[in-house]
């Protein structure tokens, strides 16, 4: 098997430059001051209320995410490469749902298959001839981000609902700022913090009314939603309302809050709420979280969500097979950013590869996310794979599967120590009107597990602060202490 | 700002307001309990304090009679029983949950102050509490609502939000104070007979105490402690913090300054100049003459109306 790409110590141990002042540092740091350092920030987490949900667990209505205190790092060049892919990946996720839901070129041209539009379940016919502003779908997106080796990123998943996330890369930089500021005095760091600027500025440029200042405000689900710390963080850092369902009423199809001083129009919704549960008179009949009347008030061009209605078109498992393709399509360039080689299970020679190969292989469900609901071939046993193959045969449809890579690691303090830990990255892109934003940097998550692949915080994952670095940062002088 | 937002400050104020009267009927009760059947220390003490805490119809729910009330029942079902739904446990839940909802509105000292309470409250057991435990404990609930009202005044705007919070105090403190002399005004009536009898010295003062007043009444009365003049400062002086007059002269600037910022005044204003008027247009004599009972219970249902009132014109 390859050796595991570390991004502190490379393949062969060398530091890598980027780390260097870092390594040095965790070599004079005594173990007591990590740790003292590690429960300080656990505390001013729980302290702070940043806290989450898991589904489906008794008792554990709010739990930490586990942070580690050592920052991961990337360099300037690097993440320039990344932005770049970002931005055209995101391009062409806009321009694919456009086409879905109006000329559906794409089909014509064969380069996505028929039933993968119209039978998607987060396909909305309501969208079908909707022009919505700019023409505008994924105005936030998350892109997951791994790493195999130093020249290597892939594209793990695309994320063009309602991504989280961000709030974790906002604080986990202000608690380091607070823990470490000798750290942070040798390097140079890409500061984060601009991001609620940027997103304001972005949800501002989407308003369908011109002239007045726009009435922005983002709605939640409520406090028992497992992102709900947030939502309020957002709305505080931008200064917007944060409203559920209830604060929102529709009448002659344009959308009021209720205020102490009565009805006060709204121009542009940031929902991080499902399409299902928008808007009960146009879908989910039993939804309490939504607001009757939403959807033709936005169909009539009267308010603006982002993300837009139907998105979740172009963020399956199995549209992400074609993203390269669809890349190629709309924009006329090779995808800077590659995909993970991709078996879609659909397709019967690429099944019969992947039942051979189960125990090599990661299989996931097309809809599937935050973990659940997924086979890793290397850390399972027989029994487990057995019965995944079973779910296979019955409804290959429903999955896809991917070789098991060598995710690469980052040095996070556990109870044995610092040591190597594998880590995705999550950057979030705006698209405004006026143009894309993105925050250098973005969410690492970490498996704290030895070995484990499964960064998601509903599988006991953790998070890391992300830095961006100057290149030419390095000090050829240690400081004095 | 939003009603549901206003809301929950609204109730978010009176939650922690609630737990602290409770804290304070709690250290008192106690107080009295210590104390020999001959200078004022009753048997049915407990059963009192369900009354002033509006709670005895719950209590009854889950331990029968209210004849039933002992020192250790009725203490930790005010104190820290999650079945008692104003129980100071609950109202620090209340409380947290409806800041939870609005961090938005809120400063991050309140909600500090609130969410480090409640993360303390964890820490304390759901069995009933040894003596020492509850002395702590009840000093923790009133440090709780110090900190949350010394936040609210050094950190918040004064906007909206900020009048909300307060208006929610008010109408709380109004409540309780009405309620404690509810349930001891008979105490307070004059009869010549047993005034000056150690008996009398006790009940009063533990009313005094109830509301942090006993220094106060020395000083604004530079007199013994008589009944009347209790009723006088805890109806009438607007200088105390805890008496009606005060509660409702902080409660029409609170209204007027909300009116003042959105260029309406409403309902609840006109209720509550009405009902500030009749506070500082009458005398103690007044009060007695009427009937101070009488004049309590109108009391209490006025300010429950005020209540309805507000939500009506904002909350919803």
């Amino acid at each position: 098997m390859r050796r595991i790409f570390d991004e502190m110590s490379g393949e062969d141990g060398d530091i890598r430059p980027a780390y260097e002042t870092l390594s040095a540092w965790l070599d004079k740091v005594p173990r007591e001051v990590l740790d003292q350092r590690r429960k300080e920030a656990e505390f001013i987490f729980r302290r702070i209320g940043i806290t989450f949900a898991v589904y489906g667990e008794q008792n554990s209505q709010e739990r930490l995410i586990p942070f580690d205190i050592v920052p991961r790092i990337i360099t300037n060049t690097e993440w320039a490469g990344l932005a770049k892919g970002l931005e055209q990946r995101v391009k062409a996720l806009n321009l694919y749902i456009k086409d879905v839901y109006s000329k559906r070129d794409v089909l014509r041209a064969g380069i996505v298959p028929e039933d993968l539009v119209y039978k998607n379940p987060a396909f909305r016919p309501e969208m079908n001839g909707q022009r919505v502003p700019h023409d505008l779908y994924v105005h936030i997106a998350g892109i997951d981000i791994v790493r195999t080796d130093p020249d290597t990123f892939y594209v793990l998943e695309d994320n063009a609902r309602t991504p989280s996330g961000v709030s974790y890369m906002l604080e986990n930089r202000e608690i380091m700022l607070r823990l470490f500021p000798e750290l942070f005095s040798m390097h140079k760091v890409a500061p984060v913090d601009k991001y609620a600027d940027d997103l304001l500025a972005t949800l501002k440029s989407l308003s369908p009314r011109g002239g007045s200042e726009p009435n922005v405000a983002i709605l939640t689900p409520g406090i028992y939603n497992s992102a709900y710390y947030e939502h309020s963080f957002l709305a505080d850092k931008l200064g917007v309302d944060l409203v559920e369902g209830r604060d929102l009423f529709v009448k002659d199809n344009v959308v009021y809050m209720r205020t102490t001083e009565g009805p006060k129009r709204v121009d542009v919704i940031y929902r991080r709420l499902d399409d299902d549960f928008l808007d009960p008179l146009a879908f989910r009949p039993d939804s309490v979280l939504g607001v009757p009347g939403l959807m033709s008030a936005y169909q009539a061009g009267n308010v603006t969500l982002t993300n837009a209605v139907g998105t979740g078109v172009a963020d399956d498992k199995a549209v992400y097979s074609y993203m390269p393709d669809i890349i190629r399509f709309y924009l006329g360039e090779e995808p800077i950013l590659p995909n993970v080689p991709t078996w879609r299970c659909r397709e019967p020679e690429h099944l019969k590869y992947v039942l051979d190969h189960l125990e090599e292989l990661v299989v996931k469900e097309v809809h599937g996310s935050g973990g659940y609901g997924m086979l890793v071939g290397p850390k399972s046993d027989k029994a487990q794979i057995e019965v995944f193959r079973a779910k296979l045969k019955h409804d290959p449809d429903n999955f896809i599967a991917q070789p098991t890579l060598a995710l690469s690691t980052c040095p996070t303090l556990v109870d044995e120590g610092v040591a190597p830990r594998h880590v995705d990255l999550r950057p979030f892109i705006l698209s405004g009107s006026d143009r894309v934003r993105i925050v250098p940097g973005g969410l690492t998550r970490v498996a704290m597990k030895e070995g484990s692949l499964v960064v998601n915080s509903s599988q006991g994952g953790g998070t890391k602060d992300t830095w961006v670095l100057d290149a030419c940062a390095r000090r050829a002088r240690a400081p004095q202490t | 700002m939003l009603s549901r937002t206003a809301d929950n400050i609204y109730w978010l104020a009176r939650y922690v307001e609630r737990a602290d009267c409770l804290a304070r009927i709690l250290d008192v009760a106690q107080r009295l309990s210590y104390l020999p059947v001959t200078y004022g220390g009753s048997t049915n003490e407990w059963s009192s304090v369900l009354l002033t805490a509006g709670c005895a119809d719950a209590f009854i729910e889950k331990h029968g009679p209210i004849e039933n009330a002992t020192e250790e029942n009725v203490v930790s079902f005010l104190a820290l029983d999650p079945e008692n739904p104003t129980s100071i446990r609950n109202c620090f839940e209340v409380a947290r949950t409806n800041a939870r909802s609005v961090r938005t509105a809120l400063t991050s000292e309140m909600w500090d102050a609130i969410n480090a309470s409640w993360i303390e409250l964890r820490g304390f057991p759901d069995r009933a509490l040894t003596r020492e435990e509850l002395t702590r404990f009840l000093a923790f609930v009133k440090e709780t609502s110090l900190r949350f009202d010394g936040a609210m005044h050094r950190t918040m705007l004064r906007n909206d939000a900020f009048w909300f919070a307060r208006t929610g105090v008010h109408v709380e403190r109004a409540d309780n104070t009405a309620r404690i002399l509810d349930v001891k005004y008979h105490v307070l009536l004059p009869d010549e007979e047993k005034v000056g009898g150690p008996l009398d010295y006790f009940q009063w003062s533990s009313i005094l105490r109830s509301v942090s007043a006993l220094t106060a009444f020395h000083w604004v009365y530079r007199d013994s402690v008589k009944p009347w003049l209790v009723a006088d400062l805890l109806i009438l002086n607007r200088a105390m913090p805890r008496s009606l007059a005060s509660c409702y002269e902080n409660l029409t600037n609170a209204l007027d300054d909300i009116a003042d910022l959105y260029g309406r005044q409403g309902p609840s204003q006109r209720l509550a100049r009405s009902i500030r008027a009749r506070l500082t247009n009458q005398t103690i004599d007044d009060v007695f003459h009427t009937g101070l009972h009488e004049f309590i219970t109108d009391f209490i249902s006025d300010n429950n109306k005020l209540g309805a009132e507000i939500t009506d014109q904002y909350l919803i």
